[in-house]
């Protein structure tokens, strides 16, 4: 087998006392990457956009115009963390592809750290919103009954998060191992085509479970609006 | 049979029985998404968004017997 156990790392060298894995540094070069061409493709912004910044802007739109829907508020609040996280996770999750380098995201350690992000993330823009007593209260909806229930679905969902992008994106490296080592050299190509998909599809499905998330904590424009037409009853209701 | 053997066929087993009822769920699932967007075809943006979500969800049930498999493998405390 090629890649032996896939819950192991590979430590390439010390920090000092920290040890240093291989999806760490893959993960630094992805950050890399896409800092330098976050940094070079918004230098020269104009009015009138340039085919680069048109194709930009697509991309930008495109995200605003998803979460939009999905949480039915204004994104803009949301729209660094989950555009970075959808962009980072299309980057590593494709990265397995490139010959020698394996997909941060399929040891376990990197899609726990982005759930923990998303699940300390979900709190932080729930408490902005609804006030830290607001947003406490919130865990006692419908029932006061439900809390036990409301806290330990916290939990299970950020670790599902997390063993679904993880058991994706490495089943996937590790079948194409398996056909790597049983047949040769044209076989495993589908594979890898099928493995861009799940790729491209996880990345998509991790962002928009946390805008679900993040969504459900500030409490979409529904509620806002119930709330504001009992606080201000506009003429015309009854 | 030593502990090693019985853990090779317990993970077997987890994934072949763990991913039959995901599968149901879903093909099931899947088949009420098209028939949605057969019926109302202007609404196949929202459908097949709260599909791709649904179904991660339904999948995470497999991927939770693929983990335990694997742990059974790689990680086995008792082998």
């Amino acid at each position: 087998m090629t890649h032996g156990s896939p819950l192991a790392t590979v430590v390439v060298f010390h920090l000092g006392p920290v040890a240093v894995a291989k999806p760490v540094v893959t993960t630094w070069v992805i950050m890399l990457v896409l800092a330098v061409a976050s940094w070079a493709s918004t230098r020269r912004l104009g009015l009138i956009p340039s085919r680069r910044q048109a194709m930009l802007e697509l991309l930008v739109n495109a995200i605003v115009t998803q979460i939009e829907e999905v949480i039915g508020a204004d994104a803009r609040p949301l729209v660094p963390l989950l555009g970075t996280l959808f962009i980072f996770l299309l980057a590593a999750n494709v990265s397995g592809l490139l010959p020698g380098v394996q997909a941060p995201t399929a040891h376990i350690e990197t899609p726990a750290a982005l759930a923990l992000m998303v699940f300390s993330a979900v709190h932080v823009f729930g408490v902005r919103a609804r006030g830290l007593l607001g947003y406490l209260g919130s865990f006692a909806q419908p029932k006061l009954i439900m809390l036990p229930l409301n806290i330990l679905s916290e939990v299970t969902r950020t670790f599902s998060l997390m063993v679904r992008l993880f058991g994706n994106i490495m089943s996937g490296e590790f079948l194409i191992a398996l056909v790597l080592a049983l047949a040769g050299l044209i076989l495993p190509i589908p594979l890898m085509a099928l493995e861009l998909l799940i790729g491209v599809v996880q990345a998509y499905i991790f962002t928009v479970l946390a805008t679900v998330f993040i969504g459900a904590a500030v409490g979409g424009e529904t509620d806002a609006r119930r709330s504001a037409a009992v606080i201000h009853p506009k003429p015309g209701d009854s | 049979m030593d502990a090693k053997i019985i853990s090779i066929i317990a993970a077997a087993v987890a994934v072949s029985i763990g991913s039959i009822g995901p599968a149901l769920g879903e093909g099931r699932s899947v088949a009420a998404a098209m028939d949605a967007i057969a019926r109302q075809p202007e609404s196949a943006a929202t459908i097949s968004r709260t599909l791709f979500v649904g179904l991660a969800m339904i999948e995470t049930m497999a991927i939770y017997c693929l983990v335990i498999a694997l742990i059974l493998l790689f990680a086995n405390p008792y082998a």
